[in-house]
Parts: structure tokens; C-alpha cells; sequence
């Protein structure tokens, strides 16, 4: 079989078999994207980190509703112009994008499970926690409830990262993770926080 | 090469008085094809610059520390940046690909001269119309327009325009493909180049059908009739927006099989395997589009795995395979030509100094080892929760499209620019160098894209210091740096690309005419592979022999390949298992 450049004409039988080493190659090759196939329903099964959540259609005006009647009932205090909200163990956490702004700050407590709801009330927002770099799409009417564990106290900010309009670059949140077992203080500002 | 017809079917003859045969390569070329390759080109090239200064105003606004474009002015000249880069561009020097590598690769004639025209103008009026909206001020919106931002209605007719002109001219690569068949133009089965041209074709139809599938509703609802569902959008919207990538993919792999083939005589190794390769594109591919909703709340997990695997990565494979065989192909020419020597002495011995070679050569390193390898990891489910619209996403695609594609494509006009335009490449001793700055400054900016993001740094934003938000954020200073390095990298990439259009623009408009059959004793502006087209078929026997050789030197470069793929995935999952909880 004559070999020709990519710029002629096959002409003839071309459909060979490969040489040893295309198919040594092709075989790796395949066997590899096997693992890459394999490595998503593994780490479903033993994995901690999955993004499948609970998810349902939501009407943007009832979410945000039921968004603030959550901060009614939970919340502890001011935290810069946004109510500051401490739920129980194991509650359902509502978290609101809206331009532009993560409505409200959230206080959780360190090893405890949540369900964290998040919905937009106008456009797209993106939900990114700093600086755990965990990133989640939050889109209007969808509310996506992931079950949530926090693993580590401190400060943490929500940095919207999908463009939202001409103040995206202002939209910044707070969750606050207290160390595990703390009574809920009210109005636990962050530390050396400057009001502004 | 391409053997004209000894008989031509009456009534088609007329047209080859008015062709011209290429004394290099022996193609021949019909005076429409070749001016609509032209035209093509020229306007990829426009559009190329005014995407590039928008490049160079982003690079120095994110670099912190000069920070010069105030919010309103950034994102506009993003939406600018995107789909000037990504749509226009792109799909100008693709429609130019296709026009070369199908009527005039196979030796026939332009079928429908005057509504490939009409495609083009189209195309034209199109791009110039969204350009317009932008600057104006009323689509900020950025390249993705995520319904329910909302821009002017010119604005999404003005894609709707130029989506139709790039369909009618791939409805005509097929067209010239049946006339060239049918005129029996050539022999035997189509040219690899032209077959992978020829799946990229594919994968634009599916491209603007899902484009028509969005953008037609999404303009009416601008209009206020009916209503576009946010999630639903964002689906179909990746149906156009990455398939559009996969074309880009399909016609640079098509380019470097044809520059291996016009710089250093590399063959086809296997033309079943490369054949099957590009088949896999066609049939996966456009499942990648998929990986953009792995964290969106609107599908569950068993659609994201299926489909943003691309089907069990079956197009992974085809880029892997691709990824093996263009290389060996180069190894197999160069054995060929008797560049014998240990492993390596094939690439050690090739033309560096010909920037159709290294612009070809290092598309194809940055493509496979950054983009590839931080493609498939960052679009695997759950690694995308640590990856999700921060800069690590721009830090791929940057070197996929950017440090791949358009490379690949820079360095293939330097071999138009003769063949085609008939000139010789102005500013020849700049030519040499620009392949290497270019890729040099964009893998400078997309690594530092990709450190960035990885400590959660966002995509597109305006102001990393929060200057109005009602809380703090300061990342940590090695941010800074790693934002220098976009400033910087994007500047060196920028410069590289002015470089370039100075030389594309001076070669076509004021360059020096060349007769390639007789170019005289001075060799300055024609790439050694014009000067000496390397042999493009070889003997029964020694093909044999070269099989026989094999390719040692590519098994080397493709396990290290290997490694490092496996190491930076594995490190990935490590680096995930660490964040909290969450399912």
C-alpha cells in the first residue's frame, strides 16, 4: 500500500488494517476514556462531592416569598444591609440571587448537614463560594436544593460569577461557619469587618 | 496530485479556460473558488483584528494592577471580544477552508458562483450589524446572551443573518463535492483533508440548526412574542455555542494533516484510522455541548454523565487518535525522506524556521497537551464543581481555540499568501518568529488563567477588589501575580496577532507578485515547502519499509502525553475530595 499525504486522493483499497503501533495506541486510548467514563457514577457511588441536588421549577416571585419568610424566622440580625440568618441543623436553607446582591447572609454550623436552596429572582447568577472554589449555576425559575456539609469554620464569602448586568463585579455574599457546637450568637459580625 | 478529467462532460469545460493550475501543489483552481477563499480570508482577518484589540484592552483590565477599562466599557468589549473571535472570525477563515479544501482540492468547479456570494455578503451584513449593536451599547449581554438578559433585536438578527450566510456557503462545499464526483474531477476517494473538511460541514449544519433553534425565538421574544425558558436556552444555546467550537476543531485537524503534508511531506499513516477519527466527531461530538450544565439545576446526573462523556468520550478517542497519527504521519514523511536517525532526529531536522511548520507544530503541542487534557477533566461532572465559571474555563478554551485553532490557521495563510494570492509573504523575517511569540504569550495567559481560577478567581468580571459590595473579599497575593500573568501573556499574544494581520494585510494588498513556476533566485517571503514541495506519494516498497521502521519517536511523545494526562486528572478528583460535602 503506497503511502500518500493528506492532499491526495485515496485511490484503491485504502481500508487497511492499522500497524502495531496505531493499535497498541487506539487500544490505551480506549481504555483510558473507560476510566474517564467510569470515574463520574464511581464517584456517585463513593464520591462526597456530586452536583445532582434536588431540583424543581420554581416561580421566581415565590421563591424569593419563601426566601424571606426563612430570614423572618431564622434570622439573628444586620449584617450590612442583609438580614443575617442562623437556621437549626438539618434545615431547609433558602439562598436568593437577585441583581445585585445574595439575599441573606447565612450562618451555618461546622459538620452539620443543610439543604441549600438556591434560585435567581431576574437573570442568571452563579454561586461561588470563596474560598472552598465550589461553583454552581443558579438559574431563574429552577431551585436547585443541595444537601451541603460544611467541613471546615471561618469566613466565606459567595461570589456571583455569571454575568448578571453591569454591577455583576458587586454582587458578594457572606456565609459564616462556626465551629461545631457554638450557641447562636445574634449579630456575629465578621471580625474586623469595616461597615461601609 | 488531483488528475484533471482526460474527458470532460460536455457543457462543463467552459470554466477550466479561466482556472489556473498550481505549479506547486498541481491543483487546480476555478477563478470563483479561489476568490471566494480570498475573500474569506480577508474578512476572517478584519474581523481577527478588531477581536484582537478588544483582546488587548481585556488582558490589561484584568491585570489588576493597570485595571484600564471602567465596568460598562469591559463587559461591552467582551461581548465585542467573543463573538468577534468565536463566531466571525472563526467562520469567515472556516467558510474559506471549506472552499479550498472542496472545489479546489478536488480540482472542480464552483457550483452556484453567485449565491455563495450572496452567502457571503451576508454574512458580512450580519457581523457588521451586531458590531454596531454592540458598540452602541445596546446588547451588553456578552457572547452567550443568557435569556433573560436581553439585548436590541438587531442584535440577535444580525447572528440570525450571518448563520444563514455561513449555511448557504456549506450547503455549497457539499454541492461542489457532488459536481466534483459527478464530473469525475478526481479519482478514488476524497483527499483526507478534504473528508475532514468535510465532517467539519456536518457539524456547522447541526451547529446552525441549534443556532436557528435559539436565536429565531430568542429574537422574537426581544420583540416581546412568546417567551424563551432560561434553562431551555441555555441548552440549545451550548447546541450552537460549543458545537460551533467542535467545527473549529474538525477544520484544524483537517489543516494540520494539510500543512504536515505541504511543509515536511507527512503522510497518512492509516487513512481507515484517521477516516474513523473524524467519523467519531461527526457522530459524538455534538454532545460536548452538554458540559456546560454540569452544575445547572435544570438535569439530572445520569444525562449530564452520558452526554458530557460525549458518549463514553468516544470524541476523546477521535482527538487522541488524531493526536497520535498526525504526528507519526510527520515522523513517517521525515523517515521517508531520510531523516533516519534514533528517535528523534525527524524533528530535531525539521523546519523550524518555516512558520506554516512551527505555527503547525505547536498548535497542535498546545492543543493536546493544555486544551485537551484540561478540557476532558474540567468537563467531567463533579470536577466541574471546582471549576464552574472561574477563570480555569477561559484558561482552556484559550488554548484550544485560541493557541490550537486560530494558530493553526495563522499558520496556514502563511502558506495562502503564495499559493493562492500569488505573493510573496511580506515582512518575511518577522513571519518566522510570530508562530512562537503567538504561542508563547497565549500559554503564558491561559496557565495563568488556570492557577487563577483555581483559587476560585471568576470569568468575566469587571473588578476582582468588590469596590461597592457590602462585604470584603481579598485573594491571596499570588492572584495578583497570576493576573500580571494575563496581562501580560495576553499583550505578548495580542502583539503576535498584530504582527501577524501587518503581514497577511501588507503580503495580500501590498505584497510582491510571485510566479511560483519560475520565483527566481531570491527565495525571501515563499515557505520552503512552496520552494521544494516534499514528496507527496511514495513507492509500494518503501512504504512498506516505513511501516516496517514504525514511528518510535511519537510512541515517546504520546505516553508522556499520557502521563501527564493522568496526573493532572487524578490530582483534580484529590483536590475536589477536599471541598465540603455536598450531594
Amino acid at each position: 500500500m503506497e503511502l500518500i499525504s493528506g492532499l491526495v486522493p485515496a485511490r484503491g483499497v485504502w481500508w487497511r488494517p492499522a500497524n502495531r503501533q496505531e493499535r497498541l495506541w487506539i487500544a490505551i486510548a480506549f481504555v483510558w476514556c473507560l476510566v474517564l467514563f467510569a470515574m463520574m457514577p464511581f464517584w456517585h457511588l463513593k464520591g462526597g462531592q456530586n452536583p445532582t441536588g434536588i431540583r424543581s421549577r420554581v416561580d421566581p416571585a415565590a421563591f424569593a416569598e419563601r426566601t424571606l419568610r426563612f430570614a423572618e424566622e431564622y434570622g439573628i440580625g444586620d449584617d450590612h444591609g442583609v438580614p443575617l440568618v442562623a437556621p437549626p441543623p438539618g434545615a431547609e436553607v433558602y439562598l436568593l440571587g437577585q441583581m445585585w446582591r445574595w439575599y441573606p447572609a447565612l450562618q451555618l454550623e461546622e459538620g452539620v448537614t443543610y439543604t441549600l436552596h438556591l434560585s435567581a429572582l431576574d437573570v442568571n447568577h452563579g454561586f461561588s463560594l470563596y474560598p472552598a472554589n465550589l461553583n454552581l449555576q443558579v438559574v431563574p425559575g429552577y431551585d436547585y436544593g443541595l444537601r451541603i456539609t460544611p467541613n471546615k469554620a471561618g469566613e466565606y464569602r459567595v461570589v456571583c460569577n455569571e454575568f448578571c448586568g453591569v454591577g455583576h463585579h458587586n454582587m458578594l455574599g457572606r456565609i459564616v461557619v462556626v465551629p461545631a457546637g457554638t450557641k447562636v450568637a445574634a449579630a456575629a459580625t465578621a471580625p474586623g469587618e469595616e461597615t461601609r | 496530485m488531483t488528475t484533471a478529467a482526460p474527458a470532460v462532460p460536455a457543457g462543463g469545460a467552459l470554466w477550466r479556460l479561466a482556472a489556473r493550475v498550481c505549479p506547486v501543489t498541481g491543483l487546480t483552481l476555478n477563478r470563483d473558488s479561489e476568490r471566494l477563499v480570498r475573500w474569506n480570508a480577508v474578512a476572517a482577518v478584519v474581523f481577527f483584528l478588531v477581536g484582537v484589540v478588544a483582546a488587548l484592552l481585556l488582558a490589561l483590565t484584568r491585570w489588576q494592577a493597570v485595571h484600564l477599562l471602567e465596568p460598562v466599557w469591559y463587559y461591552r468589549i467582551l461581548t465585542l471580544h467573543g463573538l468577534n473571535m468565536l463566531i466571525f472570525f472563526i467562520i469567515f477563515f472556516e467558510m474559506a477552508v471549506l472552499y479550498f479544501a472542496g472545489p479546489v482540492m478536488l480540482g472542480a468547479r464552483q457550483p452556484a458562483p453567485k449565491t455563495a456570494w450572496l452567502g457571503f455578503w451576508l454574512m458580512v451584513a450580519g457581523a457588521l450589524t451586531v458590531n454596531a449593536v454592540i458598540f452602541m451599547g445596546r446588547a451588553d449581554v456578552l457572547f452567550t446572551s443568557y435569556v433573560p438578559l436581553r439585548a436590541h433585536p438587531a442584535f440577535y438578527l444580525g447572528i440570525i443573518l450571518f448563520a444563514v450566510g455561513a449555511l448557504i456557503a456549506t450547503s455549497l462545499f457539499f454541492a461542489a463535492m457532488v459536481v466534483a464526483r459527478r464530473e469525475r474531477s478526481y479519482e478514488g476517494s476524497v483527499p483526507l483533508v478534504t473528508y475532514g473538511a468535510l465532517t467539519a460541514a456536518i457539524i456547522a449544519i447541526i451547529t446552525l440548526l441549534h443556532g436557528a433553534a435559539i436565536y429565531i425565538p430568542t429574537f422574537l421574544w426581544s420583540l416581546d412574542i412568546g417567551t424563551v425558558d432560561p434553562q431551555v436556552y441555555r441548552m440549545i444555546f451550548w447546541g450552537l455555542g460549543h458545537s460551533s467550537q467542535q467545527i473549529n476543531v474538525a477544520a484544524m485537524v483537517s489543516i494540520w494533516y494539510l500543512l504536515g503534508g505541504l511543509t515536511v511531506g507527512a503522510v497518512v499513516v492509516n487513512q481507515k484510522v484517521s477516516r474513523w477519527a473524524f467519523t467519531l466527531y461527526v457522530l459524538f461530538i455534538s454532545m460536548a455541548s452538554a458540559h456546560h450544565l454540569l452544575v445547572d439545576p435544570g438535569m439530572g446526573p445520569a444525562w449530564k454523565i452520558w452526554n458530557t462523556s460525549y458518549a463514553m468520550y468516544l470524541a476523546v478517542l477521535a482527538s487522541m487518535i488524531h493526536g497520535f497519527t498526525v504526528p507519526a504521519g510527520v515522523e513517517m514523511g521525515m523517515r521517508l525522506r531520510g531523516f533516519v536517525k534514533g528517535r528523534f532526529e525527524w524533528l530535531r531536522r525539521a523546519p523550524w524556521s518555516d512558520p506554516g511548520f512551527s505555527g503547525f507544530w505547536l498548535s497542535l503541542v498546545i492543543f493536546g497537551f493544555m486544551g485537551g487534557i484540561t478540557g476532558v477533566t474540567q468537563g467531567t461532572e463533579q470536577i466541574n464543581i471546582i471549576v464552574h465559571n472561574t477563570l480555569r474555563v477561559p484558561g482552556h478554551f484559550h488554548v484550544t481555540v485560541v493557541g490550537g485553532t486560530a494558530l493553526a490557521f495563522m499558520a496556514v495563510t502563511y502558506y495562502l499568501i503564495p499559493l493562492v494570492f500569488q505573493r510573496r509573504v511580506r515582512f518575511w523575517a518577522m513571519a518566522k518568529w510570530q508562530p512562537y511569540l503567538f504561542a508563547a504569550g497565549i500559554s503564558l495567559l491561559s496557565m495563568s488563567m488556570t492557577f487563577a481560577g483555581s483559587f476560585g478567581v471568576p470569568r468575566r468580571h469587571a473588578d476582582i477588589t468588590f469596590p461597592e459590595a457590602p462585604f470584603t473579599l481579598e485573594f491571596p497575593p499570588v492572584v495578583d501575580v497570576l493576573m500580571a500573568g494575563i496581562g501580560i501573556g495576553g499583550t505578548l499574544a495580542a502583539i503576535a496577532v498584530l504582527m501577524f494581520v501587518a503581514i497577511a494585510v501588507g503580503s495580500v494588498f501590498f505584497g510582491e507578485k510571485v510566479d511560483l513556476a519560475a520565483p527566481g533566485p531570491d527565495a525571501r517571503g515563499i515557505p520552503q515547502g512552496i520552494l521544494r514541495l516534499p514528496p507527496q506519494t511514495h513507492s509500494a516498497e518503501a512504504s512498506a519499509a516505513a511501516h516496517e521502521a514504525g514511528t518510535p519517536g511519537t510512541l515517546v511523545l504520546v505516553f508522556v502525553f499520557l502521563a501527564v494526562f493522568i496526573l493532572y486528572y487524578f490530582t483534580n478528583w484529590k483536590v475536589l475530595s477536599m471541598i465540603w460535602k455536598m450531594g
